[in-house]
This record gives C-alpha cells, sequence and structure tokens, in this order.
C-alpha cells in the first residue's frame, strides 16, 4: 500500500473505484471506458460541455437509471470492495441509503419541513420519535438551515426560498446519514448569495463524507473541489488534483475548455 | 429484514395494482367486445331504411330513430352553439376577475355534471306541459341546455389561450372589440372550439334521460318536429326493456351504432386536436 | 371650403368613434345577457322544480323525506327508498371504482411498459364516452345473469352469514347497480387520476428513488400527496355524476320499494324512480311528488359537485404559491 503513487496523500483512501465503465441508452454508447478512484472525505467535481456524460456517469453511483427502460451500464463500480453495479450485491435502496444525492432543481417532497427530514429515517429505520426529532436536528444543523427553519418545522418544505430548499434536500440527504454525496449541479438554480451558501456547506460536509459534484461552472469547480475530472463525448480526458488541472493541465483538449476557447 | 419487508410490500401492492389495472380495461373491453359483436350482427341494410316491425316480425329497422337523434342533436346544437360561444366570450373577455363571472363559472361546472334526468323534467315543465304536448323541439332543448355549458367552458378557456398582445396588437389598429372579435380571436381558437364542440355533440349523441319526457318516442316518420320524435336511445330502452329477443337483438344493435358514433366523433376530434398541437 | 372639408372630416371621426363605442357596448351587452343565461337557466331548474312540487310539499311536507310510503294508488309518497337507493348504489360503486381506478392510473402512469401506456390511456379515454345506456344494457343482458347464476351464490355461500349478502339470487339488484355504475365511472376516476400523477415532476421522483424509497413509497409518500387535490376533485366529480345517473341504474336496479339489508334485493334510486314512472304519473300528488324527488336530486348532486369545485379551486390557488 505504501507504494501508491494516487491520491497525492497517503492518508487517503479510496471511496469508489470505477472500473471500465461504460453505458448505453439502448444502443447508443454515452459513456467509454471511465475509470478513476473517488478520494474519501474529499470533493470531485466533474467538469465539461453539456451533452459529455458527466451527469449520466454521476447517476450510476447509486443506479438512478434503473429508473429508464433500456438505460444500462457495464464496468465496475466498487465501494468497500463491492459492485454496486450489480443489484446481487447490492439492493438499490440500500446503495441509496448509503449513497445520497442532491439535483438540479430542489426537490422538497409535499409534506411539511420535518416530513421532509425524517423522511429516510422512517423509511429505512425504526427509530422512536425522539430519536427522529433529535436526528432531524442535527441534519438541519448540518446542512445550516437550522436556525432558519427551527420555528417552523410543521410549515410545507415548498414554503421556503430556492437555496433554503435545496439546503433541506441536503439536509433530508444527511439524515440518512450517507457515506457519499452526490449533487448534480445543485447551485444552477440559485443566485450568487444562496450558491456561496451552498459552496460553504460543500467544505464543511466533507470532513463527514465524500462529495462528488458535476457542475458547469468552472469557477466554482476551482473553488470547491479537491480533485477535478474533465469529461468530453462520453470519455474521461483528464483526472487529477484541482490545483494541476486549472494551472497546468497535461491535455490541450482540456486547457481549450478551461480557458474557455471551447465549450 | 426491514427491508425485505419493504421490498416485499411494495412488490405485493405492484401486483396489486397491476391486476387492478389489468381487471379494469378487461371489463371495459369485455363490454365493448359484446357491444361489437352482439350488436353488429343485428345490423343489415333494413336497420338504416325501415320503420320498426312489430316484435315477433324479423324486418323492420330503427330509421325514423337514427333519423330522429340526428335531427334533434343538430337542433340542439344549433341552439346551444352560440348561446355558449356568447356565454364563453364574455367569460373570457369582459367577466375574467368579476365576482359575477365566478359565479357563473361556478354554475357552469356543477351544470356539466347536473343529473341529466333533471334537465329533461324542466323542459318537461316549460315546454311540454304548457304545449300540451311531447315534441322534438323539447328533446332538442333539453340536449341543448346539456350541451350549453361544455361548449360556453370550453369557448371561455380556448379563448384564454390566444395570447393578449393577438388583442392589443388588433386594438392598436384602431378596430372596435365586436370587430376583432371575429376576425381575430375567434380565428385564432377556432380549432379547440370546435373540438369543445364535437366532445358536446358526441355526448348528448348518446343521452336517453333527457328524452325520456320531452321527445318521448314514436315508432313512425316524425312529420314534424311538434311531435314526439323516435330516437335511437330511448328506443334502445324501450325494446332492452321488452320481453321479444328480436327487439333485444335491435337494441344491441342500436347500441352498437351510436357506440359506434361517439367513439368515431371523440376519436376524429382527438385527432383534430393533435394535428393542432402539432403546428 | 378647406374649413367644411376638415370639419366633416372630424365628423366623420368622431362619427365612427360613437360608433365604436355603441358597437362595443353592444357586442358586451349580448354576451353578458348570454352569460347571465346559464345563470338563470340555473335558477329556472330550482324554481321551476320547486314550484311544480308544490301539492306534494304541501300534502306531505318534511315527512316526504323520512318516509318509506309509496302508494300511487292511495297517493301516498315518500323519498326514503329512493333516496336510500341513490345513496347506497353510489357509495357501492365508489367503493369498487375508486380502488380499481388509482390501480388503473397507476398502471397506465408508471408500471405499465411504455409501448403500452399511450394507447391504453387514449382506451380508457374513449371509454368514458361510450354512454351510460350500454353500460347500463349491457349489465342486463350480460352481468345480471353471471350475478345470479356465479358470484350470487359464491357470496351467499362464503359470507351468507353477513346479512348484506344473503337473499334473493336474481341478478339484478343493488350489487349489480352499485357494479355497472362503478364501471361507468371508472374510466372517467382513472383518466384524470393518470393525468394528476403525468404531472408529478420527474425530478421530485428522482428525489425521491434517490432516498432509497421503492416504487410504492415514491407513489404513497410523493405522487399521491402531490396530486391528492386532483384526486379527490376527480372523485367527488365522478361521485357527483353515479348520484344522478340514470341509464346505467335503471336497467338493473330492479325497481322495488322496500328497504333490506341485502344487497342483493332489488331496489330504487331516485333517478331510475324517474325514468319508470313519469310518463306514468296519473295524479297530480303522483307527479309532484316525482318532481319533488328531482328536486332532491338536484340539490344533492348540486352539493356534492358544488363541494368538488370547491375543493379543486383550493387546490388551484394554493398550487399557485
Amino acid at each position: 500500500m505504501t507504494t501508491q503513487t494516487e491520491p497525492k496523500d497517503t492518508q487517503e483512501s479510496i471511496a469508489l473505484s470505477v472500473r471500465g465503465l461504460n453505458f448505453y441508452y439502448g444502443d447508443k454508447q454515452v459513456l467509454f471506458d471511465n475509470t478513476l478512484d473517488i478520494a474519501r472525505n474529499r470533493v470531485t467535481a466533474f467538469i465539461g460541455p453539456s451533452g459529455c456524460g458527466k451527469s449520466t456517469h454521476i447517476r450510476t453511483y447509486n443506479r438512478m437509471f434503473e429508473l429508464y427502460k433500456g438505460h444500462r451500464a457495464e464496468g465496475e463500480i466498487l465501494m468497500d470492495g463491492i459492485n454496486i453495479l450489480d443489484p446481487k450485491q447490492i439492493p438499490a435502496l440500500e446503495l441509496r441509503h448509503r449513497v445520497g444525492m442532491i439535483f438540479q432543481k430542489p426537490t422538497p417532497f409535499p409534506m411539511s419541513i420535518f416530513d421532509n427530514i425524517a423522511y429516510g429515517l422512517r423509511l429505512h429505520t425504526n427509530l422512536g420519535r425522539k430519536e427522529i426529532a433529535e436526528r432531524v436536528e442535527k441534519a438541519l444543523r448540518g446542512a445550516a438551515l437550522w436556525d432558519e427553519v427551527k420555528d417552523k418545522l410543521n410549515q410545507p418544505g415548498t414554503a421556503l426560498s430556492g437555496g433554503q430548499q435545496q439546503r433541506l434536500c441536503i439536509a433530508r440527504a444527511l439524515a440518512n446519514e450517507p457515506e457519499i454525496m452526490l449533487m448534480d449541479e445543485p447551485c444552477s438554480a440559485l443566485d450568487p448569495i444562496a450558491t456561496a451558501k451552498i459552496e460553504e456547506l460543500i467544505d464543511e460536509l466533507k470532513r463527514r463524507l465524500t462529495i462528488v459534484i458535476v457542475t458547469h461552472n468552472m469557477q466554482q469547480a476551482a473553488r470547491v473541489s479537491d480533485y477535478t475530472a474533465y469529461f468530453y463525448l462520453g470519455k474521461l480526458i483528464e483526472f487529477g488534483d484541482t490545483e494541476t488541472i486549472f494551472t497546468a493541465p497535461k491535455k490541450q483538449e482540456t486547457e481549450d475548455y478551461i480557458t474557455g476557447r471551447f465549450g | 429484514m426491514r427491508m425485505q419487508r419493504r421490498t416485499w410490500t411494495n412488490r405485493l401492492i405492484l401486483f396489486l395494482s397491476g391486476s387492478a389495472g389489468v381487471l379494469g380495461l378487461a371489463m371495459l373491453v369485455w363490454i365493448l367486445g359484446d357491444v361489437a359483436i352482439k350488436g353488429s350482427s343485428a345490423i343489415n341494410w333494413d336497420f338504416f331504411t325501415e320503420l320498426p316491425a312489430p316484435p315477433g316480425m324479423d324486418e323492420g329497422g330503427l330509421a325514423n330513430a337514427i333519423v330522429g337523434t340526428v335531427i334533434m342533436t343538430l337542433a340542439a346544437t344549433m341552439i346551444a352553439v352560440p348561446f355558449g360561444v356568447m356565454a364563453g366570450t364574455w367569460l373570457s373577455e369582459f367577466g375574467r376577475e368579476s365576482r359575477f363571472g365566478h359565479a357563473v363559472r361556478y354554475v357552469s361546472d356543477i351544470l356539466v355534471s347536473a343529473p341529466s334526468i333533471v334537465i329533461g323534467m324542466f323542459v318537461y315543465i316549460i315546454m311540454v306541459k304548457t304545449m300540451g304536448h311531447f315534441s322534438g323541439w323539447a328533446g332538442a332543448v333539453a340536449l341543448a341546455i346539456i350541451m350549453l355549458p361544455v361548449v360556453s367552458r370550453t369557448t371561455e378557456e380556448m379563448l384564454k389561450l390566444v395570447p393578449h398582445e393577438l388583442r392589443e396588437a388588433a386594438l392598436a389598429l384602431g378596430a372596435p372589440y365586436w370587430k376583432i372579435m371575429p376576425q381575430v380571436i375567434y380565428r385564432a381558437a377556432v380549432s379547440g372550439m370546435i373540438t369543445g364542440i364535437m366532445l358536446a355533440v358526441a355526448r348528448v349523441a348518446g343521452e336517453t334521460a333527457p328524452l325520456l319526457f320531452t321527445a318521448l318516442n314514436s315508432p313512425y316518420w316524425s312529420e314534424s318536429m311538434n311531435e314526439p320524435m323516435a330516437n335511437l336511445t330511448v328506443t334502445l330502452f324501450n325494446y332492452a326493456m321488452s320481453p321479444y329477443d328480436d327487439w333485444h337483438a335491435k337494441a344491441w344493435g342500436a347500441a352498437f351504432i351510436i357506440t359506434l358514433a361517439v367513439l368515431v366523433v371523440t376519436i376524429f376530434t382527438r385527432l383534430l386536436l393533435r394535428k393542432r398541437s402539432k403546428h | 371650403m378647406a374649413r367644411s372639408s376638415v370639419a366633416k372630416e372630424c365628423d366623420t371621426d368622431m362619427k365612427t368613434s360613437a360608433n365604436k363605442a355603441w358597437g362595443d357596448t353592444l357586442f358586451k351587452g349580448m354576451t353578458l345577457f348570454f352569460a347571465t343565461g346559464i345563470l338563470i337557466l340555473f335558477i329556472a331548474i330550482l324554481i321551476a322544480l320547486w314550484h311544480e312540487s308544490a301539492p306534494a310539499i304541501d300534502k306531505f311536507g318534511l315527512s316526504f323525506l323520512t318516509s318509506t310510503a309509496w302508494n300511487p294508488v292511495k297517493d301516498e309518497f315518500g323519498a326514503l327508498i329512493p333516496m336510500a337507493g341513490t345513496i347506497l348504489s353510489t357509495i357501492l360503486a365508489m367503493l369498487i371504482a375508486v380502488p380499481l381506478s388509482i390501480g388503473v392510473a397507476l398502471f397506465l402512469a408508471e408500471l405499465a411498459p411504455v409501448w403500452m401506456r399511450a394507447p391504453f390511456g387514449t382506451a380508457i379515454e374513449l371509454l368514458a364516452a361510450i354512454p351510460s345506456i350500454v353500460y347500463g344494457m349491457w349489465g342486463l343482458f350480460v352481468l345480471a345473469p353471471i350475478m345470479a347464476d356465479h358470484v350470487q351464490p359464491w357470496l351467499a355461500e362464503h359470507l351468507g352469514f353477513i346479512p348484506l349478502f344473503s337473499g334473493p339470487q336474481m341478478g339484478i339488484g343493488m350489487l349489480t347497480a352499485g357494479l355497472v355504475l362503478a364501471l361507468m365511472i371508472l374510466p372517467f376516476i382513472a383518466s384524470v387520476t393518470r393525468d394528476v400523477f403525468l404531472m408529478v415532476p420527474q425530478n421530485l421522483k428522482e428525489a425521491a428513488y434517490g432516498m432509497g424509497a421503492t416504487t410504492w413509497e415514491v407513489v404513497r409518500d410523493v405522487m399521491i400527496p402531490y396530486g391528492k387535490k386532483g384526486i379527490v376533485g376527480a372523485v367527488f366529480l365522478g361521485m357527483g355524476r353515479a348520484l344522478g345517473e340514470t341509464m346505467a341504474v335503471t336497467f338493473v336496479i330492479g325497481n322495488a320499494y322496500h328497504l333490506s339489508w341485502s344487497l342483493f334485493a332489488p331496489g330504487n334510486s331516485i333517478a331510475s324512480t324517474l325514468a319508470n314512472e313519469f310518463t306514468e304519473a296519473d295524479s297530480d300528488v303522483y307527479l309532484a311528488s316525482l318532481m319533488e324527488l328531482g328536486l332532491v336530486l338536484f340539490l344533492l348532486t348540486f352539493l356534492v359537485l358544488g363541494a368538488a369545485q370547491l375543493w379543486l379551486k383550493r387546490g388551484i390557488e394554493g398550487g399557485g404559491k
């Protein structure tokens, strides 16, 4: 193990190990032989032009693609030695319990703020009322939302502002105590102030869990991530620590995209 | 454990829902199949050209009833469409936010699903009783009352879909409102309005209850709409309730024709709508 | 010369603008007239029925609503049995149709293979357009014999200890009426509910799946609450239709005037009483009693449909926030 060259820090361990991932919409292949490691307790950003496959890639980590007919993944994604692409090794329900996801648009469920946060707990655990209330508070504090909503936990989640709704969704995912959190352009529907709050939160959260974030916003990737992967046309073009990618990319394509000459 | 229980609950409920889906659809296919099979075998050329025959005789048809239904439905359409279009125009153009507009809208929505037999009684009171006899006109009026709220509400909805800019552009040319309505706004909404009218026609063409005490029925050709008038649905009702097998067969034939006509109009209208939405 | 031509121009200008205003006033007035017509129509129905039922109201008063009498020979009439029949057949129909409709809607919106969804959805909408008399006739000729020969004997054998499932096995009666009514409103409720399910945003569903929920849990916790208002509205509208439905019921309810615990027993509903007896009424009180029945039915459906409209309106305003 001491001979390992990547990740850079020897204390880092690997949360997800993606090996030879191919993805198909029916007959059409959209991901080609993606191979990379996601470092535990770090933020990994996926960048690339629209349609490059970064969202498709991230949606294999919780097998969200299973909802759609004809969508299928090949290859291996190892999490603690389990191939999460194989339903026999881990059912989707358990996988999604351990891997949370935040979407582009905030998605508060049609229920109260409290019930939104408690949702995962009630699904997956047998916790009593008191414990649930404690975990809800913890999750809301974790998502820096507690002070704003503690007096209106019984109001519908949809009554919050857009930025608050997105943090509500983060808190809802946190309540499940996931190991990994996937974020699919979590700030693209938010204003700059709400975006700043989410970015702050991401920095805070990585102490506890692993974050993979898809973003269109290069500055955001540079600000929040430790590692960056650049995708183009379904291929992983370049992957490395963020500083290197943004200051000294090895590939010409990456440099073109980052400097805005393309995309 | 917990996850297994959830997974099995999920499977059980999906199975039940799938069964409900299949069962519901199967029942409906069953009904349609019966109507098609039993109905089509009762239909021949005489069915469309001959007058009804007494029970026990194989020949005879329902020509007068078919014609009566068509005439009364057309007459109802002629009454309901201008009335409904005007009312819908007011709701869309002048009465959007007013209290009175809300009241009219509310009442229309209730009338859309009001019991059609009560409409029949109402027309009996105002027309049959005062004139002293049943008549095709009374039947047409009853059907028109049922069509009216449907036509007025669809007209309103379709006119509301016409962008406000179009009205402003037309008015900016100096044209008065009463001129831009037919020249610009109705034109923009016409296919949607026709759809609404067709659906209303399809609905009343199969109505029975409002005709029972208005048009009544008749075994003969009607000389005018001032007399009781033969129609398919009431004939179907009388024949089906009768003890004669050959009348039962004719009732299936009538059911087949009504169903076919209603489905054809509905499908045609939907195709029209689809064509329009593709533009 | 010049002056007069200018004056003339002004004159015609004023004339046309006066014309315009006059035309618009007339146009607005005419449309308002017809819109008012709908309201007047509604009020006229109420007044006409009220006026015509006067002899019955005078003679029986409120006891009309609680009396089980229905005797044309003695001129004694009460609405209780037809009212009970209307409500019972509607409740039966709702009990059968609502779960089935939601099952059908779910099937069409979420479960069926994708290629099946559009054609089956269209089929359901077409079925909602089929005239109710066709359902009624099918009930009489096809369903009733099956009920009499197979369903009722089976129910009596296995559940006969409950009074609901004992009694004459004739095929015609309250149970069959409820069943036919259920089949008639099923396509309506199912197609509206399906539309409601289809309106649930995909990302909301994905988010629920993303929490590790099963399909059923997504339906129960997200789709049904999200579309609750629309579904309840559809159920109420379906109920309003069932209450006033005549032809689907008249064929199979049996037209008998007695109250019974048995669902097999023949009964009567307001609408079927009217359909069967209205043209036969030979005395003033008889006819007036039928008119009063019609009034009761109109008010009953008005209550249900009115509540449904209010509920739906509230839904729209709530969703607009």
